[in-house]
């Protein structure tokens, strides 16, 4: 029964997107009053069908309802309640219904907090957010339905995926998802202001904080993913340029971009066009993402077994999504001027070089991601872009965006001068070259080019955001800084500060890292990176839902005990084997010990050892960011403007009484 | 400066970074393309002896050695040709006789291909496609040879 009730909530929800796609745009279009006032009560409504659809699947899981074809194939009895919670989004299906949740989320959230932005525009926002509902609950309907049946429901579910079983995944994805699905909102805008015919700073105005929040959804996502594969792949990495990676990396260089993009729009009305291309690029790009993961076109570790059809039906979603939207632009873009004028050494002239490179940027890991795709519908041969490519050319490319950070923030609006801008950027130069050449001479194992240029770049970066916070300061000194600094300042300050310690971290952890693959009997020791480890074999014992060897190492240094790692080989009863690595983390180093196999039957295994400094700082870099960008997107303007439009209407509402 | 002397700067500038930007991107295209053959391509002597490549096949049951140290042996298959693969390091937790795989490396001059890397998977359903395109022309192909062969006779 409960199945039933959510496959009809399913139905009513797209019965309410549909509401919403077709009359809020066409009554802005016509000026019928009540035709736009539906946008509201329709978008609630599918909020509500969604939240009762995803219940009842929820709730499929939590009973263990194997009649239901995806609760039977992703989880069982044993399983923790916390992976019956998080398995709902484990596989296909039910990860679409969240995407679509998602949706609707985000779409009542801007039902109900754009008070300072007139209906019509509102309508026509909520509109396009329905046009893009309507294409995900048709496809879930239509291909992958969460709650198809099984005639003779099984007394025992398979599993869910034991990769998946793990803390981390139980937030990885909702964050992304919230990061990509939040774009939407930017990409919504965008077109409702296309539509409306109204380009103005004020669209930028609106749109900016909901970007700003995705964006610290998508980053937090991507950070969190990150972190889960170092621990769970067992590889020792943090990123491999897999295409989902890429997938998900993508938007969010796109989205970086239109933060900055957005900030010009806002502030100085410039780049007006360049902002609505970004804003569609990005929500592209997020769905392109959701048909790479969800179309199994590509090798990918992500990819899961998936069926053809599917991909078919996002690939014509996609081409209606972005094709509509770029024949808009075609249509509308001659109209939009943007009359500012600025000099060759301003801030605009940093983020207009800024936005090139992202996009440059974002473009080349496109071509690595597609080219193995394109050649083999071409029929020219299968081939694979490996990571070289990527890191080949990723690193030359975004190098010079960490001097830009530098820069642009104290380069001066419209126009500065170039003489003044050296003289002030001269001390932090000098100072950077010589501390990061002295530090890696002196403080690093042994001397390396791309170890000095990493940490030349991160204290550029720290220096002249030092001597931005000094600036803005002014003659009050440090209590100026507090009382001149707002909210979407200090976010820029932390937003930076985040390159510099992901930056540190990327170059030490890459050129410092030492690892091992060895055979190791037990008692026997082997020295990495000036610690002992020692193997004192591995025992065989029994988890929830599944069997387990676990090693025990003790890592020792110089003698003295430093911590005792329980790497796990793990046997799921689905019969799918799974590695635990053994992690002793660190703020300047990580001690990293995974099992292999054993080898031989006197008791020894096959041992993977790393030691990787300061692997922390890459992630501690990305939430550094991400608390950057919540801090821009809670700036009391935003709050002002939403209280000023409640004052108006209530001074209204008052006045119509009277 | 003019404003059409700047719009010429700031083209030149996009012109310069645009190039420099595909010069890199080919440059590494070019260097870190690796083709996907089949045992059939390799049977063949469609795959390259002096350069790194994918393999893609089923590995073979019974045909997985493990030794007392870290090299591993098994047989890919895709059913008409076979090739020896040797592996010196730790196999990702989802590699299975029986079960799909893709190793990228070189050929031997002792036509045993030596994987420097061995794909891992996240689901044990997971076919690559690759592997199963590999599968189904080695099908469609052992067929033909069958029938020729009965024709022969």
């Amino acid at each position: 029964m409960i199945p039933e009730i959510g496959q009809l909530a399913l139905i009513l929800a797209l019965c309410m997107a549909l509401v919403q796609a077709v009359f809020p745009i066409a009554g802005a279009h016509k000026g019928v009053a009540s035709w736009v006032a539906l946008a509201k009560p329709a978008a609630l409504g599918q909020l509500l069908f969604m939240t009762i659809g995803y219940a009842c699947l929820t709730y499929g899981f939590l009973e263990h309802d194997f009649s239901i074809r995806y609760v039977a194939t992703n989880s069982n009895t044993s399983l923790p309640i916390l992976y019956l919670i998080s398995g709902v989004w484990g596989a296909h299906e039910g990860s679409l219904l969240f995407w679509t949740l998602t949706l609707s989320l985000w779409t009542g959230v801007v039902t109900l907090f754009s008070r300072s932005v007139p209906e019509v525009m509102v309508a026509r926002v909520v509109g396009v957010m329905g046009v893009v509902s309507v294409g995900f609950l048709l496809f879930m309907l239509l291909t992958s339905n969460p709650f198809v049946r099984l005639m003779n429901p099984p007394l025992e579910g398979r599993d869910l995926n034991p990769l998946l079983q793990d803390p981390g995944l139980a937030i990885h994805p909702p964050l992304l998802y919230m990061g990509y699905v939040g774009f939407s909102v930017a990409f919504a805008f965008a077109i409702a202001a296309m539509l409306g015919g109204r380009l103005d700073a004020a669209w930028a105005r609106w749109s900016r904080p909901w970007t700003n929040i995705a964006w610290v959804f998508l980053t937090l996502g991507i950070v969190i993913g990150s972190w889960w594969a170092y621990y769970e792949l067992g590889w020792g990495g943090w990123w491999f340029w897999d295409p989902v990676e890429n997938a998900s990396f993508m938007p969010w260089i796109i989205g970086t971009a239109l933060v900055h993009s957005l900030a010009v729009t806002e502030k100085r009305g410039a780049f007006k066009a360049w902002t609505v291309l970004l804003a569609i690029f990005a929500f592209s790009l997020s769905l392109l993402g959701t048909f790479l993961v969800r179309s199994g076109v590509l090798t990918s570790v992500h990819a899961f077994a998936t069926d053809p059809s599917r991909g078919v039906f996002i690939l014509l979603f996609l081409s209606v999504i972005i094709g509509g939207s770029l024949l808009l632009y075609s249509w509308r873009a001659s109209q939009i001027r943007s009359s500012v004028h600025f000099t060759l050494f301003s801030r605009e002239t940093g983020l207009l070089l800024t936005n090139v490179i992202l996009m440059v940027t974002a473009c080349s890991i496109l071509l690595g991601t597609l080219y193995p795709l394109v050649l083999d519908a071409l029929g020219v041969g299968k081939i694979s872009v490996g990571p070289p490519y990527f890191n080949s050319v990723f690193i030359p490319l975004t190098a010079p965006l960490a001097v830009l950070a530098g820069v642009g923030a104290l380069a001066r609006w419209k126009r500065d001068s170039g003489l003044s801008l050296a003289r002030k950027l001269a001390l932090p130069m000098l100072l950077s070259v010589g501390g990061g050449f002295a530090l890696t001479l002196w403080a690093l194992p042994h001397f390396s080019w791309g170890a000095a240029l990493g940490l030349v770049l991160a204290l550029w970066v720290l220096l002249t955001m030092l001597l931005w916070l000094k600036e803005q300061g002014g003659a009050a000194g440090l209590a100026g800084v507090f009382k001149n600094i707002s909210r979407a300042g200090w976010g820029m300050f932390f937003g930076h500060l985040g390159i510099a310690v992901f930056v540190v971290g990327v170059a030490l952890t890459s050129i410092y890292s030492t690892e091992k693959d060895l055979r190791i009997e037990k008692g026997q020791s082997y020295h990495l990176g000036g610690y002992d480890f020692l193997f004192k074999g591995a025992e065989r014992s029994a988890g929830p839902n599944y069997l387990m060897d676990r090693g025990e190492v003790v890592v020792s240094r110089e003698g003295e005990h430093v911590a005792t790692l329980f790497p796990e080989k793990r046997d799921y009863r689905s019969g799918m084997p799974m590695t635990e690595a053994g992690i002793d983390a660190g703020l300047t180093r990580d001690l990293f010990v995974a099992l292999g196999e054993p080898l031989g039957k006197d008791g020894a295994w096959s041992l993977r050892i790393y030691h990787k400094p300061f692997v922390r700082w890459v992630w501690l870099g990305g939430l550094f960011m991400a608390f950057g960008g919540l801090l821009a997107a809670l700036d009391k303007r935003y709050f002002r403007l939403a209280r000023k439009a409640r004052l108006e209407t209530e001074a209204n509402t008052a006045g119509g009484k009277a | 400066m003019k404003a059409r002397h700047k719009r010429f700067v700031f083209l030149l500038a996009g012109m310069v970074g645009l190039g420099l930007a595909s010069w890199l991107v080919f440059r590494a295209l070019d260097s870190n393309l690796s083709y996907f053959f089949s045992p059939t391509d390799i049977a063949q002597h469609k795959a390259p002896k002096d350069h790194v490549f994918r393999l893609g096949g089923l590995v073979e049951e019974g045909t997985l050695q493990r030794g007392q140290e870290l090299t591993v042996r098994f047989v890919v298959t895709d059913g008409p040709h076979k090739v020896n693969v040797a592996y010196t390091g730790i196999l990702p937790d989802l590699f299975q006789e029986g079960q799909g795989v893709i190793a990228q490396g070189r050929l031997g001059a002792d036509n045993v291909f030596v994987a420097d890397e061995v794909l891992a998977k996240h689901d044990e359903n997971y076919m690559p496609p690759e592997v199963a395109d590999a599968l189904s022309e080695a099908h469609v192909e052992g067929v033909t040879e069958m029938a020729t062969k009965g024709a022969d006779k």
